[in-house]
């Protein structure tokens, strides 16, 4: 939208400028202008195959896209000198399907990036993860191997991992989509608990009650841009576009 | 009745079923026991009947030979085994190794993988048999003041076909776990080369152990063949002695040894294999 005021950057946990993304002919991303500041949950909504997950990787770098700049604090990250393992470990990512290591144990899955990323000792490590397991009701689950645990408990393992090196942003790509609706709560209120905490957070997700609850700021994607942006109070109860309204109509009435 | 299981008794309905199928499994442990003592008694009789017998007998089956015979064998055998122990050594190495190089992807790294991919290509092409000259004969035929045992250049060759085939399983178990692991390692900011170490190679050994297992086996008898190059082994032991006594009896005992050396490892590739496949049938719970 506007060109990056470096006074702000301190502010700005994440800018991006006219992101463009193509697999093949496919354009599934037509230029996204975005910016979430510190402390603030931004919901992505939006159909399935409206870009929100391709938005997601492609902030991270797992996806390499096709044009736009996105800056990280104020540095630019899509800058080809740029180490992109330095900032990945700087974004943290819930995945939908979990992606917990099966090989590795709680307490190693949460601890690995602290240890051989962050170069932080292991011992200080493990307290600080056994901290925060316990902090989610998760205390007695610290020896299982993942596959031992529940969907919601494995997600919630999944966000203890993606927080545990305090990263500036985190992203969480549908992560109660691939749960059974018993288990949306705990790791919603896991969410719910990090926003009071004060985590950046990028959210993608169907479920509309909790981005009303939690959201600041909702982001409609459609054809592979945010098509509407507000508060929740905005989209949810006067959207302004006709397609945003559509949408709406459809997933409450499921 | 406190014990909720203590008062559950099983119906008439089931004791009916759990005979039924005991009487079934009863019935089919008898018929494949009568027909494998027909079959090796027919085999047997085959055998022992044939108008040569006693002159095969003498040659193949010498008991005083075979009691002579033994502890030379034996010795041979240590060598053998040491022999193994090494080219497990190595085979491990550069088979991981190879495997990591055909898995690197993206243009920089096409000389390396075409050289991975021309290593495993060649070396599982080749007859085990023809290495072994081109090692043994052709190595110090380069510099011929320097000696190299031949056990060593046997060792060396045994290696060279090995890691090949290991490469390959280990490459294949790599391509089987799947790609959002990579993506969950690399998320956390992990190297490619540590997403390999610590998340993609761990997972990989796990699918391919029962395979490796199969190729350890299959190694255990192929160190026989370094016999061809004159190093003293089972093989070599068995081959002076029948080269004075005119009898094979020598040979059978050497086979019998490298039989008795792969029986655990099979026995345990058996049990391994049997055991992942239950834990894949009841849903991936240990």
């Amino acid at each position: 939208m506007t060109a990056a005021h470096p006074s702000a950057a301190h502010a700005t946990v994440l800018e991006l400028q006219g992101v463009h993304k193509l697999f093949g002919d496919n354009h599934v991303l037509r230029g996204v202008d975005l910016e979430i500041a510190s402390h603030e949950v931004v919901v992505v909504i939006g159909a399935s195959g409206s870009g929100k997950s391709t938005l997601m990787r492609t902030i991270n770098l797992i996806e390499r896209f096709d044009d736009g700049r996105i800056l990280l604090s104020g540095d630019d990250i899509t800058d080809p000198a740029v180490d992109v393992d330095k900032v990945r470990a700087r974004i943290g990512v819930v995945f939908q399907h979990f992606n917990l290591f099966p090989h590795m144990r709680v307490i190693d899955n949460v601890t690995l990036a602290a240890r051989k990323v962050h170069g932080i000792a292991p011992d200080v490590a493990r307290d600080r993860a056994i901290g925060l397991l316990e902090t989610f009701g998760l205390g007695d689950k610290v020896r299982d191997y993942p596959d031992r645990l529940s969907g919601g408990q494995q997600q919630r393992v999944a966000i203890v991992r993606a927080i545990m090196t305090d990263p500036e942003l985190l992203l969480l790509d549908e992560i109660t989509s691939a749960l059974d609706p018993m288990l949306v709560g705990e790791v919603l209120d896991l969410v719910r608990d990090l926003k009071n905490q004060g985590s950046t957070i990028l959210m993608a997700t169907h479920e509309m009650s909790f981005a009303r609850s939690v959201a600041d700021r909702i982001v409609f994607m459609h054809g592979g841009r945010p098509l509407e942006t507000g508060t929740p109070e905005q989209i949810f109860d006067a959207p302004r576009e006709p397609e945003t309204r559509e949408f709406l109509a459809r997933i409450t009435h499921r | 009745m406190t014990d909720r299981t203590a008062a559950w008794q099983p119906s008439a309905l089931e004791l009916d079923r759990r005979l039924h199928r005991r009487r079934a499994s009863r019935r089919s442990v008898l018929i494949a026991l009568v027909s494998t003592v027909a079959f090796a008694a027919i085999a047997g009789w085959l055998v022992v009947t044939s108008p040569n017998w006693e002159a095969v007998r003498q040659t193949f089956f010498n008991v005083e030979i075979a009691a002579e015979s033994f502890p030379r064998i034996l010795e041979g055998l240590w060598l053998n085994i040491r022999v193994l122990f090494f080219a497990t050594i190595v085979v491990a190495i550069v088979g991981t190794l190879l495997a990591v190089m055909r898995s690197l992807r993206g243009p920089v790294f096409f000389p390396v993988r075409a050289l991975a991919t021309g290593y495993t290509d060649l070396f599982r092409g080749l007859p085990v048999l023809i290495v072994l000259y081109l090692v043994g004969f052709g190595i110090p035929g380069l510099n011929p003041e320097v000696r190299i045992p031949v056990a060593v250049l046997g060792t060396i060759a045994i290696s060279l076909c090995y890691s090949a085939y290991v490469a390959e399983v280990l490459r294949a178990g790599m391509e089987a776990v799947h790609p959002s692991q990579r993506v969950a390692a690399r998320s956390l900011g992990l190297s490619h080369a540590k997403t390999l170490r610590l998340v993609v190679i761990p997972q990989a050994l796990r699918k391919v152990v029962p395979a490796l297992m199969n190729d350890f086996v299959s190694m255990q008898k192929d160190v026989g063949l370094i016999s061809v190059l004159g190093a003293v082994d089972a093989i070599r032991q068995a081959q002076i002695v029948q080269a004075t006594t005119y009898n094979f009896t020598p040979y059978v005992v050497a086979g019998l040894l490298f039989v008795a050396l792969s029986f655990p490892m099979i026995r345990l590739t058996d049990h391994v294999s049997a055991r992942m496949a239950t834990r894949e049938q009841t849903g991936g719970t240990v």
